[in-house]
């Protein structure tokens, strides 16, 4: 497995449940994190493009995906950490998808 | 380098300060820009305040542009003011006249009708306008505090980068200057599109938060009158390639360079604050409009957060052009006064980042020459209307 030593990862507000991808993730990167000061160690479950999002916690189905310190959206499943998060499992609270 | 506490800025009568010291050369219409520039040409410290409006207007888009003119003559950056003026256009220039002059500026009239032409014009204004500047001159920079500044924010030429770094770092500075008294102007009604409901949570009343809901509503509606639509479409299908997945998240990377402090107020465009803190400005997107609405609510110095680089700066303000794309940062280095690149080649803190975009405001405020200002990219202006021209 690859260490990274340079941060890969942007978490923009402490209460954030995603971080952007600083370049391209592959699958089973780990990769560290520090959020005030408390280091936490994440593994990349699937390619993360550059300044995609990646989950740093759990969110559960229907809850809040947090970013700039404030709800984005919600997610459509259950997204576990590591994962990527973006229109396939986040949508918007405020613009729904027009239904077919 | 650290943020100073203090500027050196132009104590006026009115008990604004300035950070430049301009004598403003300002066409009351369309119509008097030729003889302004004439005026202004050549004169060092006089700046021709070219616009395309003042006639042939409805009455509430004239009375905007009245606003508009008085408030940037007022602006603290403005020393003393020639109003020129072609004799029959709409704008009401005895009322523009009285209010500036009411301020306590130095106000002196052209009339090109009534002088019997452009030739006249000419000669009359460069006389005042060579004692106005060398009355200017007289006046001294003072030290005072960071409370005394009101500052404009913009981005424009956006990209991936401006909603991850430069936007972000942007609202660090914006909250670290309102913590220290001073005023900071957001506008662009567009952007709050889709992250309104979260700024209304920061209205400091009830009021102010349903004037929040008021504008975005009616920016939206104005759209759809207009046959557009302004969330439909959005995030756009660059955006989503580019990560972004919502019209909240692409609406907060904008709003964040508002920072987090409590708003104020809601301004009219060019409508001056009542008191200190952060206000929202009722105004339009286009960067010529948007700077001219910021300047005239009383904005000195501007701060322009941009991602693929939009050069311009503004007749009457220093503009400090922050990029967080490094691209950017090295291919126009000439336009970029505050790299924040670092944000996103290494994850440093957008606090930081903040810190440095707040000393380059208050190095810009004491008298420091801008990027745009050294560029001489910084003649334009435009005042935004409504309604049709008639």
């Amino acid at each position: 497995m690859r260490q990274d030593r340079q941060p890969v990862l942007l978490v923009i507000d402490p209460k954030d449940n995603v971080a952007v991808a600083l370049r391209d993730l592959a699958p089973g990167t780990e990769v560290r994190l520090s959020i005030r000061g408390r280091v936490r160690r994440i593994s990349v479950l699937e390619r993360i493009p550059v300044n995609h999002k990646l989950a740093i916690a759990r969110i559960r189905r229907g809850a809040a995906v947090v970013k700039y310190g404030e709800p984005i959206g919600e997610a459509t499943t259950t997204i576990r950490p590591g994962s990527h998060v973006h229109i396939h499992n986040l949508q918007s609270r405020r613009v729904r998808p027009r239904k077919q | 380098m650290k943020p100073s506490e203090t500027i050196r800025a132009y104590l006026r009568a009115d008990g604004g300060v300035g950070v430049r010291n301009y004598v403003a050369v300002m066409p009351t219409v369309a119509c008097a820009n030729d003889v302004a520039e004439r005026i202004a040409e050549g004169i060092q410290g006089a700046r021709p305040l070219l616009h395309h409006q003042g006639c042939g207007q409805l009455q509430s888009d004239l009375i905007q542009v009245e606003r508009t003119l008085i408030g940037l003559a007022t602006n603290g950056n403005v020393g003393a003011v020639i109003l020129v003026s072609l004799g029959c256009e709409g704008v009401n220039v005895d009322r523009v006249y009285a209010a500036i002059e009411q301020i306590g500026r130095p106000v002196s009239r052209v009339n090109i009708q009534d002088l019997g032409g452009s030739r006249r014009a000419i000669w009359r204004g460069r006389v005042a306008c060579r004692a106005m500047v060398a009355a200017c001159r007289r006046v001294r920079r003072t030290t005072v505090g960071l409370d005394r500044l009101i500052v404009g924010i913009k981005c424009g030429a956006s990209d991936m980068t401006s909603g991850l770094a430069s936007n972000p770092a942007v609202g660090k500075m914006v909250d670290a200057l309102v913590a220290r008294g001073g005023t900071v102007i957001v506008g662009e009604t567009t952007e709050f599109l889709g992250a309104e409901h979260l700024l209304v949570r920061r209205a400091t009343t009830p009021g102010v938060a349903r004037a929040i809901r008021r504008i975005t509503k009616a920016m939206q509606q104005r759209a759809l009158a207009a046959g557009g639509d302004m969330l439909g479409g959005q995030p756009s299908q660059g955006n989503i390639e580019g990560g972004i997945t919502t019209i909240e998240e692409k609406s907060l990377g904008a709003v964040s360079k508002a920072g987090t402090a409590t708003i104020q107020g809601v301004l009219e465009y060019a409508e001056r604050p009542a008191g200190s803190g952060l206000y929202l400005m009722d105004g339009p997107g286009f960067e010529p409009q948007a700077l001219t609405g910021l300047v005239a609510a009383g904005a000195q110095v501007l701060v322009f957060s941009t991602g693929r680089g939009a050069p311009q700066g503004f007749p009457l303000a220093p503009v400090v052009k922050v990029s967080g794309n490094p691209t950017t940062c090295r291919h126009l280095r000439a336009h970029i006064d505050v790299d924040v690149s670092e944000v996103l080649a290494r994850g440093s803190a957008v606090p930081a980042a903040g810190q440095r975009i707040l000393a380059a405001v208050c190095a810009a405020a004491s008298g420091k020459v801008m990027r745009a200002e050294r560029a001489g990219y910084d003649r334009t202006l435009d005042i935004y209307t409504r309604g049709p021209f008639v």
